[in-house]
Formats: structure tokens, sequence, C-alpha cells
């Protein structure tokens, strides 16, 4: 084989091998949406994050406005601090609030932005004051099994 | 006693072996990474071992890839749908790939296809005395014949690894789930650095063991026909541990302390 057609199959080969590696990124990382001027950040504070992941979704109306940026402790208040990273399209009032649910019965958990009625809207790095805690499935089932409990024992004195 | 004694004589020697091995391993390699520039210099004769090793082996690494890919899929697909989540199906298969199987089986499949011929190609050379020939005429043969396949392994590596993984996520989806669930789940959880990049980063290295092994067992087999053979053998040996367990220490760096 002569050399122009060697170095034509390899550069064929590189090419391929280049072009792989754009797909894995703009395809299947999605580089092409990472923007990183493009947000603008507010915090939340939460007596129990649960399960929440940094990088969950943050959704309004069931549809994705942003993502969780980081979440960290807050040792004075003991709260659970979320940065959440909204996109600059969107613009919340001022009230809004914030609580974080879950997808279907088990799945991940997320932030739901709920709108208030201010006029005025949430600024970068505001904090969002009214919000509510994940529910701890622990918890639930605990008061459940409590309240049935001590249903059983009313039950057991009536029959007495 | 006597017997005691020998006893530790053989352990004795059995370890200092092991230590003399080792050193001497070392030594090839920064002897090898010391031609390195002069190989990059003339990088015509990496180019002809890019065709060799690299050109050559997309054939195995495509057809590995889909089939892995699609059984990945589809097994992935059985098990995710009892819970209602057959669009993770996307995720699992990409961050699998990327992470760990596009890496490792690329390297292993590149071991068995081009580290056998290397090692088979330089016991050879080295049977029929053209290394000792070189050398006479003042030619370092780890300059002129191991460095640039050295090069050519360290560059087509990388690329038969992201080629695997994307002909990998190609054939999931070929088992026919929905493809926005699929691409939306899984941009959702791939990250570009932390998984692309790293998945990059693990193939890199691979790429310097297998290839390095492969030319050091040639290079320092016996120049006989059982050498070679033997040679040859380690290779694929050697090769597929040491890229086991340079996952498992590499993965254990990159990915345990995520969230």
């Amino acid at each position: 084989m002569d050399k122009r057609n060697l170095d034509i199959l390899v550069g064929l080969f590189v090419v391929m091998g280049a072009l792989a590696v754009a797909f894995l990124a703009l395809k299947a990382a999605n580089l092409a949406s990472l923007s990183f001027d493009s947000t603008y950040r507010v915090t939340a504070r939460f007596d129990n994050v649960g399960g929440l992941k940094i990088r969950a979704p943050v959704k309004s109306a069931g549809v994705t406005v942003g993502r969780i940026a980081s979440i960290t402790f807050d040792d004075k208040n003991f709260q659970g601090v979320a940065t959440l990273e909204i996109d600059r399209h969107y613009k919340f009032p001022a009230d809004t609030s914030a609580k974080i649910l879950t997808t279907g019965l088990l799945g991940d958990q997320y932030v739901a932005l709920e709108p208030g009625a201010d006029d005025k809207d949430l600024q970068p790095y505001d904090s969002i004051k009214i919000t509510q805690s994940a529910v701890v499935l622990e918890n639930l089932i605990g008061q459940l099994l409590y309240s049935k409990a001590a249903e059983g024992g009313k039950r057991k004195e009536g029959g007495k | 006693m006597n017997a005691v004694a020998d006893l530790l004589a053989a352990l004795g020697a059995r370890a200092l072996r092991l230590l003399w091995s080792l050193g001497h391993a070392s030594l090839f390699f920064w002897e090898l990474v010391r031609f390195t520039p002069a190989a990059l210099r003339r990088f015509d004769l990496s180019v002809v071992q890019i065709y060799a090793i690299g050109n050559l082996s997309l054939v195995i690494i495509i057809t590995s890839g889909a089939a892995v890919g699609g059984v990945l899929g589809l097994q992935a697909y059985y098990a995710l749908d009892r819970y209602g989540a057959a669009e993770q199906v996307g995720l699992l298969v990409a961050l699998s790939l990327l992470r760990e199987l596009g890496p490792v089986l690329t390297a292993l499949l590149f071991a068995g296809r081009a580290g056998t011929s290397l090692t088979a190609e330089i016991g050879l050379m080295k049977a029929g005395e053209q290394l000792a020939a070189m050398e006479m005429m003042a030619v370092d043969p780890r300059g002129r014949v191991l460095a640039p396949r050295f090069v050519a392994g360290i560059v087509s590596v990388p690329l038969l690894s992201a080629i695997f993984s994307a002909v990998g996520v190609a054939g999931a989806k070929l088992i026919g789930i929905d493809s926005a669930a699929f691409w939306s789940q899984m941009q959702d959880g791939v990250d570009v650095f932390k998984d692309v990049g790293n998945g990059m980063v693990k193939t890199v290295v691979f790429g310097v063991a297998t290839t390095f092994v492969a030319l050091y067992t040639g290079y320092e087999s016996d120049a006989t026909p059982e050498g070679v053979a033997q040679a040859t053998t380690r290779t694929v040996v050697i090769s597929s541990v040491a890229v086991l367990v340079l996952d498992f220490l590499l993965t254990s760096l990159m990915f345990s302390t995520r969230p």
C-alpha cells in the first residue's frame, strides 16, 4: 500500500474517533446545553432535604426550569441549604415557595417551585422564604404504625 | 532443618526475581518514554503502526461494541421494565459503557487483537537477530522499532474506546425504546467531565499499559519459537490482569466519592 493511501486511512480512523468523542460529549452527555452564564442562583432552606441530590431538577408546574447546584448544611439553624440554579429566561415572584417532592412513589426527589403573587421578582442570591421539607417515608410509616397501635389499644379497651 | 533452609532460599530467590523483573520493567518503561519525543518527530513511523493496530482493530471493536450495547440495553430493559423505569435504559447503558465497559473491553480486545501481534512481531525480530543487527548499525531498536509502536498504541486505544462506547450507545438505541426518553434520561445523568472525561483518562492509562506489556514481553522473549509463543500468551494474560487491576484502582479513585 502506498504511503498516501495509508495516511488517508489513518486519517479516517482518527476522524472516526473524534466523531465518536463528539457524539458522546454532545448527544450522550449533552455538552451543548451546559450553560455557565444563563442561570441565576437562589437559595432555599429546608428542615430536611431528604434524598435530594446535586443536579436534581427544579420544576415549576412540572416543567424543568433549573437544577440543584449544591446542598450544604447550615450549623447555625441546623437546616439544609439547597442552591437552585434557575434558567435566566424564567422569572418567579419574590414570594415563591419551594417544596421537595418525589417523582412517582419511590423515584428521585426534585424541588417544585410554586409561584406566589408578589409584584417583585426573585433576584439572584435571594433566598426562598416559604419551604416545605422532603417527606421521609420512614417517619410516615412510623406515624402510621403508631396511630394504628393507638387505635388497636383503644379498641381493646373498648372491648373490655 | 535443611528442608526449611531450602524452602526459605526458594522463597527468597523468587522474591528477588520478582523485584528484579519489576525494576527491569520500569527501567524499560523509562527508556520507552525517553524515546517517545524522537518517535513523535518521525511520526510517519507511528502512522504505519496506527494503521496496523488501530485501523485493523476497527472491525472487532465496532462489532463487539454494538453487541455489548445491544445486549446490555436488552437485559436492562427486562429488569427495569418491571419497575416501570424502562426509560432509564439509556442512562444505564451510557454510564456503564462510558465509565467501565468501553475502556475495559476495548483494552482487553486490543490486548488480544493488537498486543499479541506486537509481541509476536518483536519476538520474531529478536529471534531473527534483526534487533541485534540494528544495534550493530548503532541504531537503538527501542527508538526505531518500539517507540513508534508505543506511540501508536497510546493514540489508538482511546480512539477505539470512544468508537466502542459510541457504537454501544447506538446499539442500545436499536432495541427500540422511545427515542426522546432514551436521550433525555441519558443527558440528565451523564456528566461530560466526570463520566466522559474520566472514561477517556482510563482509556489513555489502559493504552499505555497494554502497549507497554506487549512491547516488553516481546522484547524480553526467548529467541526461540517456544519463547515467542510463551511471550504472546504472557502478553494477553498480563495485559488483561493489568487492565482489570488498574480499572479497579481508577474506578475507586474517580467514582467513589460521588454523591
